[in-house]
């Protein structure tokens, strides 16, 4: 058993029995990280280097501990403190990483197509933490074992993507994980944030968020990202926060039982408030947990086995 | 050449049973005794020596399964990556006596790996073995405190235990090696 490719760019290219495969691993991976002694021997002796040119607390954390758990060792590298900050172009700095003999690159980038790039240049896994708008899809894995564990299946699940579509990889990778496992996917927010085309990808589409969440089984909120926010996509946080955001009183026009998502980092009280957050259907921190469980097996099906015969 | 039966149901049967007594006589009965079997067949076969177990001594002693998967030595040789089966240790397995049950023994390579993902969850007081087939071939020091029955075979030839549960019959086979051409 083995994923029958090199890398992991993208959701989109993965087929269903492929996510089938990663969450099943996934699942028997939770274990080992209730034990005492949360570590096991099986990639002892591999190095993964953690390549992030963009901030990040949870993700690069993630990668990390799952790669400590598997017994390889975890090299991170950000972007403040590299060869970057001397004009090194990103092949330059991954083919002279390449030359260390790492066993994994695992690369965040705001520009999308740079993990596509290195693992094009590059002989060992290349895993993609992140690029630009375009995908994140260790986060789309983990957001579906988050749900098929909740609910015991993706199929017929009804998931409502909410917030800036536009600008969210979490929200591509998910609409093309969530619909290729069966699951119905609509996706809403404010018209400026919502890229033309998109249903094209297999998603309905609204604007209004009542009426995204009324039929739910999931709510997948969106951090409204304020950095990018420049260009005025909407008003004021608290417009923002009235017209889109999950609060109390929204959550009561949902499903009696509903499921809430989100990505981390939270913008407590713009897009979630703190009572939705951590209430009783929050999956916030279930998140997190089930994101090392996911790492570990995508490091588990990436880098074990023995080297394809040239 | 063609595959020979071994074992048939009521040599499987007949063969836990004793295993059965033989646990309790050696530790003289079954306080502290926990019953781990390595997926699949082997977590099968735990189950009904456990059930033999509770029926002489009135209590069946905690049943669970130890993985020895991600312990393996050979992940880095083999082209495909093993499916991850379960682990379930069902108690603290400090001070305990853990008997492992496998169903075929014969390198001795996954009992290594079982007894080293064991060390990871605790301090058991002793490691027993116990396994319905002992085909031989060891490539390391370790033998079974239990057999239910020893089957010399050539390493071309393959044992196969099937089980109800999984196979729809029970029974031991040993299949031929393949013919040459």
């Amino acid at each position: 058993m083995r994923l029958k490719r090199k890398d992991l760019l993208t959701i989109e290219d993965l087929a269903r029995d492929e996510i089938e495969l990663i969450l099943s691993t996934a699942e028997s991976f939770k274990e080992v990280s209730e034990r005492e002694i949360k570590k096991v021997p099986t990639l002892r002796g591999r190095t993964i280097v953690n390549l992030f040119y963009e901030p990040s607390t949870r993700t690069r954390t993630s990668f990390e501990i799952a790669a400590k758990r598997m017994s390889a060792d975890a090299v991170n590298i950000s972007v403040s403190t590299s060869s970057v900050v001397k004009g090194e172009t990103i092949r330059d700095t991954a083919k002279n990483l390449e030359a260390m003999r790492p066993d994994c690159i695992v690369v965040r980038h705001a520009a999308a197509g740079v993990p596509l790039m290195l693992a094009r240049n590059l002989n060992c896994p290349v895993i993609n933490a992140g690029d630009g708008a375009h995908e994140h899809p260790s986060q789309a894995l983990l957001d579906m074992l988050t749900v098929k564990t909740a609910l015991g299946r993706l199929e017929g699940a009804r998931l409502a993507v909410v917030g800036d579509i536009m600008h969210s990889r979490v929200a591509r990778s998910n609409i093309y994980g969530f619909t290729r496992m069966g699951a119905e996917v609509t996706v809403a927010g404010p018209p400026t944030m919502i890229p033309p085309g998109i249903e094209r990808m297999g998603c309905r589409v609204t604007h209004d968020v009542d009426a995204a969440i009324k039929d739910a089984d999931v709510i997948m909120m969106l951090r409204i990202q304020l950095e990018r926010q420049k260009d005025a996509f909407f008003p004021t946080a608290r417009e923002y926060s009235g017209l889109y955001g999950l609060d109390e009183a929204r959550l009561k026009r949902a499903k009696k039982d509903v499921l809430i998502l989100h990505p981390g980092p939270i913008n407590r009280g713009v897009e979630i408030s703190s009572g939705v957050a951590d209430g009783p259907y929050s999956l916030i921190l279930n998140q997190v947990t089930n994101g090392v469980a996911v790492r570990m097996a995508l490091f588990y099906l990436l880098l074990g086995g023995a080297k394809e015969a040239a | 050449m063609k595959n020979k039966t071994a074992m048939d149901e009521l040599g499987i049967e007949r063969a836990l049973a004793r295993i059965a007594h033989e646990i309790i006589e050696r530790n003289k009965g079954i306080a502290g005794i926990v019953i781990l079997g390595i997926p699949t067949r082997g977590r099968l076969l735990a189950e009904r020596l456990a059930r033999k177990l509770g029926e002489i001594e009135g209590e069946a002693p905690p049943v669970g399964a130890v993985d020895a998967t991600l312990y393996r030595d050979d992940l880095g040789m083999k082209k495909d990556q093993p499916p991850l089966k379960e682990m379930e240790i069902p108690m603290d397995i400090d001070g305990k006596t853990v008997v492992m049950v496998d169903d075929v023994l014969f390198t001795g390579r996954t009992i290594r790996a079982a007894m080293n993902a064991l060390m990871d969850f605790g301090r058991p007081r002793a490691i027993q073995l116990a396994a319905l087939v002992d085909r031989g071939h060891r490539e390391l020091p370790i033998k079974a405190d239990y057999v239910g029955k020893n089957i010399p075979t050539s390493l071309k030839e393959g044992v196969k235990v099937h089980l109800n549960e999984t196979d729809g019959v029970n029974e031991v086979v040993v299949e031929a090696a393949p013919e040459q051409k």
